[in-house]
């Protein structure tokens, strides 16, 4: 039964190719723009992600997401080493700064400030020089992907001089960061560095993150923290879902992703539904003849169900296959930092696809549901 | 016992505003062991009364009796596993799956049955073996000739041994020699004493073969000697 069912599906080959054109075309483009979609919401929120030593980030009231941030006062920190649970708390700055290059050229830079002790924060995987560098005075460290896009087609090497706001500054360290939804560079300096740079402002210290005591809840200890300080305290997962929703909701992104997956799932459905249906219409004297002879309703089911198994199968990994192939050959793209295929991605495909097949082939089985055996007797 | 018996039997298509009456009152015996014609003009019922014999079509009045089996009581299923067991069918355009090779074709009501297609196979190869396919089990039917494909056919009809077989317009697609061979190797089926051979056909060279001829014309019956 299962032999009949694959000879019958490869025996006309250009529909069956084109059947697996149209599966794989639709998993490839579930698979790449939705994974796509995924690593620029994610990039929104990099930073949060990657700081996995807190537990709690502390800001003003009105800080929507992270590059937003309103500068709360220094003694605030303190407040919040003295709460109950909290095992320790450091200054954490973001923020952009315009860096004017030796040749004059200017260039706006994502500046990040961590605790001078602590390092918390710091991105640690170095690949040219040592992070802890970054504790000497006027001296920084770059992400790789900066430098490249500062510096292109120049081998990675310490010493380049930058200047913030009349102020020297060196980099010392080249460091692999997580990507950011702009493709400015990422400075990675201490935070005393970053008092400085910017001696005139008075706050300067946007965030505060905070590591929770084992023997505490987060949320407890983020409540007592905005109690005691009027200040908003959220957990890392909380408030990178707080960043990744702003921007989901906040600009066009989302909705332009969304269009063009959609289109493309419509797309694939479409190529995927009507081939199938044609490849089953175009038997539908063979089935008849099947029925005629002694083929149930059940078995034909069987018969069309391997089938469209059998294409969906080697269609979804192609499709997958090609996302993967298209994630790997772009790694080392500026553009595509970060660019992942989630496994819920590969599941949400997988369903899909399932969803359309399933569809395509209870609409061309009614057909043959429906197919009258006395048809084989017609001229 | 007689291979078909129908008994008062109508059948109207309805489309629409518009009903066609394609079997009218037909009362109509098929013996076993004889070779019987129904003959008679395009779009006379020929092809509604084999499909309503053979269990296909359901009469919208009148009785079926086929090889013992009341059809009219049986449900849907039961009909599909009465053709499967008790009926062979061979078709004017052959009909065959054209990615199956000769043998997987001839093998196809077997398989409907639950057998294996590597055995069935084997059981179709020996069958068109005794037809003089043996060369050609391997082949897939655009290879083959119309008369080569029609044998096929006839193969098929017979691989699962059935106590009838129906054939409708056999020799149509055929020229005069290929039709003339394959109205022979019908005629030594239907010396068969337990197997009854009827066959639908317009072609007026064959009607020679026939022990039993049928003439209809407007759904009804003209002629039928056993009557």
């Amino acid at each position: 039964m299962w032999a009949v069912a694959l000879k019958m599906l490869l025996g006309d080959k250009a529909k069956y190719f084109g059947l697996v054109f149209g599966v794989t075309f639709a998993s490839l483009l579930m698979g790449q723009q939705v994974s796509v979609f995924i690593s620029l919401m994610t990039r929104t929120a990099g930073l949060i992600f990657d700081l996995t030593e807190a537990d709690i980030w502390v800001m003003d009231q009105r800080v929507r997401y992270i590059d937003e941030a309103e500068p709360i006062r220094d003694i605030d920190l303190s407040v919040v080493r003295s709460i109950q649970g909290v095992e320790w708390a450091v200054p954490f700055y973001k923020g952009v700064a315009t860096v004017r290059q030796p040749n004059g050229l200017s260039q706006v830079v994502v500046l990040v400030g961590v605790d001078d002790i602590s390092l918390v924060g710091l991105a640690t995987d170095t690949i040219l020089g040592n992070a802890t560098v970054i504790t000497q005075p006027q001296t920084a460290m770059m992400d790789k992907n900066g430098y490249k896009f500062m510096w292109p087609n120049t081998p990675f090497e310490i010493g380049k001089e930058l200047e913030i706001n009349d102020n020297r500054l060196v980099i010392n360290a080249i460091c692999n960061a997580a990507p950011t939804l702009t493709t400015y560079p990422t400075l990675y300096v201490s935070y005393s560095t970053v008092t400085q740079l910017f001696p005139q402002s008075r706050n300067k210290l946007p965030f505060i993150v905070v590591k929770v005591a084992k023997s505490e809840s987060v949320q407890d200890v983020a409540n007592r923290i905005q109690k005691e300080t009027g200040l908003q305290a959220l957990s890392r997962i909380e408030f990178a879902w707080r960043s990744i929703n702003y921007f989901a909701t906040r600009t066009g992104i989302p909705i332009n992703f969304g269009i063009t997956v959609f289109l493309g799932v419509l797309i694939g459905a479409a190529i995927t539904a009507q081939t199938f249906y044609l490849f089953i219409v175009e038997n539908l004297k063979q089935f008849a003849a099947m029925k005629a002879f002694g083929f149930t309703n059940s078995q034909l089911f069987q018969l069309v169900a391997f089938q469209a198994l059998f294409v969906g199968v080697i269609g979804y990994s192609l499709g997958m296959g090609l996302t993967a192939l298209f994630i790997r050959s772009v790694s080392n793209v500026p553009a595509f930092r970060g660019l992942t295929l989630h496994w819920q991605v590969v599941a949400g495909a997988a369903t899909m696809i399932a969803l359309i097949i399933l569809v395509s082939i209870l609409v061309s089985l009614l057909k043959v549901f429906r197919a009258d055996p006395a048809m084989v007797f017609r001229g | 016992m007689n291979a078909i018996q129908l008994t008062n039997v109508s059948k109207q298509y309805q489309s629409g505003d518009l009903s066609t009456l394609a079997l009218d009152n037909v009362t109509l015996t098929i013996p076993m062991g004889k070779l019987s014609m129904l003959v008679g003009p395009s779009g006379c019922g020929k092809t509604t009364l084999i499909s309503v014999a053979s269990g296909i079509l359901t009469p919208t009045s009148g009785e079926v009796v086929t090889l013992g089996y009341p059809l009219s009581t049986l449900s849907d299923t039961q009909n599909v596993t009465f053709r499967r067991q008790h009926i062979g069918f061979i078709f004017q355009q052959f009909n065959l799956l054209s990615s199956l090779t000769a043998a997987e074709n001839a093998a196809m009501p077997l398989v409907a049955s639950g057998v294996p297609l590597r055995k069935a196979t084997q059981q179709a190869i020996t069958l068109l073996n005794d037809l003089g396919m043996g060369a050609h089990c391997h082949k897939l039917p655009r290879q083959l000739s119309g008369g080569q494909q029609q044998r096929v056919a006839i193969a098929r009809s017979l691989v699962h041994q059935p106590d009838m077989i129906i054939c409708d317009e056999p020799t149509a697609s055929l020229d005069g020699k290929t039709g003339h061979d394959v109205m022979e190797i019908l005629r030594h089926i239907a010396n068969d004493p337990k197997r009854a051979v009827l066959i639908v056909s317009h072609d007026t060279r064959v009607f020679s073969f026939a022990d039993h001829l049928v003439e209809m014309a407007d759904g009804r019956i003209l002629t039928n000697p056993s009557n």
